[in-house]
């Protein structure tokens, strides 16, 4: 078991025969995961090879849903055209669709994140995120598959680097799954949507919540740990040491007047009973010990 | 700034008065003549807090318009010098409200807030009287319709005689932050003048760079003064800087990881005071991204290490997508490309994919000014103790 995404998953790409596209289907399909076509309305009918397996390229992703079954998208379909490609994904009720794109102006997300929630069948993942892997089963985005192994740690996490960083030094432990849930201020999946999830895998024993500066996310995931989690959670929050009003990277990560600092969501969750490590390997070490300790 | 934010609300008919913009006392002068009366002389800066700052005055000639002007222009306001003022005519205020529209990220929709008791003083009044800020959550898949602009001004019992100007005004700001792809549309204060009328005084519009590619025509409000040259210099290199105080320069990839380096640096740096006696402080935040190639490193190290307050410099790349072979080869190829210029300590931690390669590979250059270590933690601190030596 894990969340989200498993073995039997059956994913499309949508935007396959662009650069990005392509290199990680390639990557995908390497880790093992079951890619059964992508989605170029320009490009229908044609079929693209990676290193040996053909995969088929469809006219919309109604039509792949039709003919392969798929249950994932991961998109990587441009800015300008992320929208479309999202809400033609929701239309073909697609459960989760997988949003890997940087850049997407923030009212399109806000409308295809707004469509997805109205639908009642489709979960986005994303936008601007690293996407979600169960290690051994299926990797769905550009996490790199060959940094972990599977076992029984869940994470949460809006960077992805960081994310690379805590499953790297937890590989011998292993994990059930990551999610990067993404920087941008929209996103289609919380950190509470996927501490839920976690909280009801069976297979998930302990989980990591990685958060950064900006908005209150993190405030108001430690409320729902504090009242709904029973599993332990050990966390970590960057940029104790940003300036106010500048935004680092990831456009939502910004500390805003007195709100959204680090200070604020490690306190938050502290008190929710939540370990906060100082740096990443202070936070592997807390999950190290506590999973030893299980 | 309030100059560009009322020319978005103009091309939306929202009731405005533009004024001048005036970037020498002469200027400004002309301005006042050109307008009659006494004006209003307001310094243009990204910032709240103009006014208590003494950047908003009135003058009721033109020669007292020039030297409000005079007054004004050069000086600081939260860090920001002042390089234009606006010249508007006096406005009869009645009341003043408050109004906006923003992307509400709690929510994952839009929200409204607007206010009729007092505006500049918004937050004082959210604090002190938070029934009288009303707060209107938008569905970001129905908008804001003219029945959704009644809704809104009803809740914040905007006063009879003004409340159909206010529906007008409320949708023709929505459709500044749709139209314009804005994250933040704000009027404050929506002044109710003389006679009834309404009209947004000032205001604030925070755009969205994302959608840049469909809206030419915000090139003209692309904040280029702002600022920090070493930010504007690796703005034009397409890198995610950002200029802090510190001696450590922080280059590495993903803005977590990053932002996380900051902070490791930070707290190593506690043990290693400089001679003012404060810790040794990362000195920027860049994130060159997953690639990590060799120009990308050498544009990051330039940008860096021609920071005068720089004293070492930490490489911390995590290897996912890049191997660690990869990025160390970048690294030994940028400091091939800046030769002479890199001139300054570099410690360098390399971990993730194909990691014993990436070190063989720095091994073997052995480039003199390269220390390298295995741990973000143990880097952090080599980099503050360097810094501090």
């Amino acid at each position: 078991m894990s969340i989200f995404l498993n073995a039997g998953s059956k994913v499309i790409v949508q935007g396959m025969t662009g650069s990005e596209g392509s290199k990680h289907t390639r990557r995908m399909l390497a880790a093992g995961t079951d890619v059964v076509g992508g989605v170029n309305a320009r490009k229908a009918g044609q079929s693209v090879d990676f290193d040996g397996i053909s995969r088929t390229v469809f006219g919309s992703v109604e039509e792949a849903v039709k003919e392969t079954g798929a249950d994932v998208s991961v998109v990587f379909v441009p800015p300008a055209f992320a929208k479309d490609a999202v809400l033609e994904a929701v239309d073909a009720e697609m459960p989760l669709v997988v949003v890997i794109t940087e850049g997407i102006p923030v009212h399109d997300t806000a409308g295809f994140v707004a469509a997805a929630q109205a639908s009642g069948s489709t979960r986005v993942v994303g936008p601007n995120c690293p996407g979600v892997i169960t290690p051994g089963e299926s990797n769905a985005g550009i996490i790199p598959a060959d940094i972990t192994g599977s076992g029984r740690i869940g994470l949460v996490s809006k960077s992805g680097t960081l994310t690379y960083q805590l499953m790297y030094e937890l590989r011998d432990i292993g994990f059930s799954t990551c999610v990067g849930i993404g920087g941008d201020p929209i996103i289609g999946s919380t950190h509470i949507d996927c501490l839920r999830a976690f909280q009801a895998d069976p297979d998930t024993d302990a989980v990591i919540m990685v958060g950064e500066i900006g908005g209150d996310a993190e405030e108001r995931a430690a409320e729902f740990i504090a009242a709904e989690m029973t599993k332990p959670v050990v966390g970590y929050v960057a940029g104790f040491t940003a300036p106010e009003g500048k935004t680092m990277g990831h456009a939502g990560a910004i500390v805003s007047g007195s709100s959204g600092t680090a200070e604020a969501k490690k306190t938050a969750l502290e008190a929710a009973g939540v370990r906060v490590g100082k740096t990443p390997s202070e936070t592997a070490r807390v999950m190290r010990e506590l999973v030893e300790s299980l | 700034m309030e100059y560009q934010a009322k020319q978005l609300f103009a091309r939306h008919d929202v009731p405005v008065t533009l004024g001048i913009v005036a970037t020498t006392p002469d200027e400004a002068r002309a301005a006042a003549e050109q307008l009659g009366g006494r004006v209003v002389v307001k310094a243009q800066v990204k910032a709240g807090g103009r006014g208590k700052a003494g950047g908003v005055k009135l003058a009721d000639d033109p020669d007292a318009a020039a030297a409000r002007a005079d007054d004004i222009l050069g000086m600081q306001i939260k860090g920001l010098t002042v390089e234009r003022v606006l010249v508007t005519p006096t406005a009869d205020i009645a009341e003043e409200y408050y109004f906006s529209f923003l992307v509400d990220r709690a929510n994952r929709a839009y929200l409204c807030i607007a206010s009729v008791s007092g505006g500049v003083e918004i937050e004082e009044v959210a604090r002190t009287d938070p029934d009288a800020v009303t707060k209107v959550s938008i569905d970001p898949g129905t908008g804001v319709d003219e029945a959704m602009a009644r809704e809104i001004v009803a809740l914040a019992k905007f006063p009879d005689e003004v409340a159909e100007q206010a529906v007008d005004m409320v949708q023709q700001l929505w459709e500044v932050f749709i139209e314009e792809d804005a994250s933040l549309v704000e009027v404050n204060p929506l002044a109710r003048l003389a006679g009834d009328k309404l009209e947004a005084l000032d205001g604030k519009v925070t755009i969205d760079g994302n959608a840049d590619f469909r809206h030419e025509d915000h090139a003209e409000f692309e904040d280029t003064s702002a600022g920090d040259p070493l930010e504007a210099h690796a703005k034009e290199k397409d890198l995610n800087y950002v200029k802090l105080d510190g001696s450590v320069g922080i280059i590495g990839n993903g803005a977590g990881l990053v932002m996380s380096t900051l902070d490791v640096v930070a707290y190593a740096g506690e043990d290693f005071p400089g001679e003012d006696g404060r810790g040794q402080a990362p000195a920027n935040f860049l994130d060159i991204g997953g690639g990590a190639s060799a120009q990308v490193m050498a544009d990051g190290l330039h940008i860096v290490l021609s920071d005068p307050q720089v004293r070492t410099v930490f490489v911390n790349v995590f290897g996912g997508i890049t191997a660690c072979d990869e990025v160390a080869n970048g690294i030994v190829n940028a400091l091939e490309l800046l030769g002479d210029e890199a001139d300054k300590p570099l410690v360098v931690r390399l971990d993730g994919n194909n990691v014993e390669e990436g070190q063989r590979i720095l091994e073997e250059a052995n480039h003199p000014l390269v220390t390298r270590v295995d741990t973000m933690d143990g880097a952090a601190r080599r980099a503050a103790e360097l810094a501090a030596s």
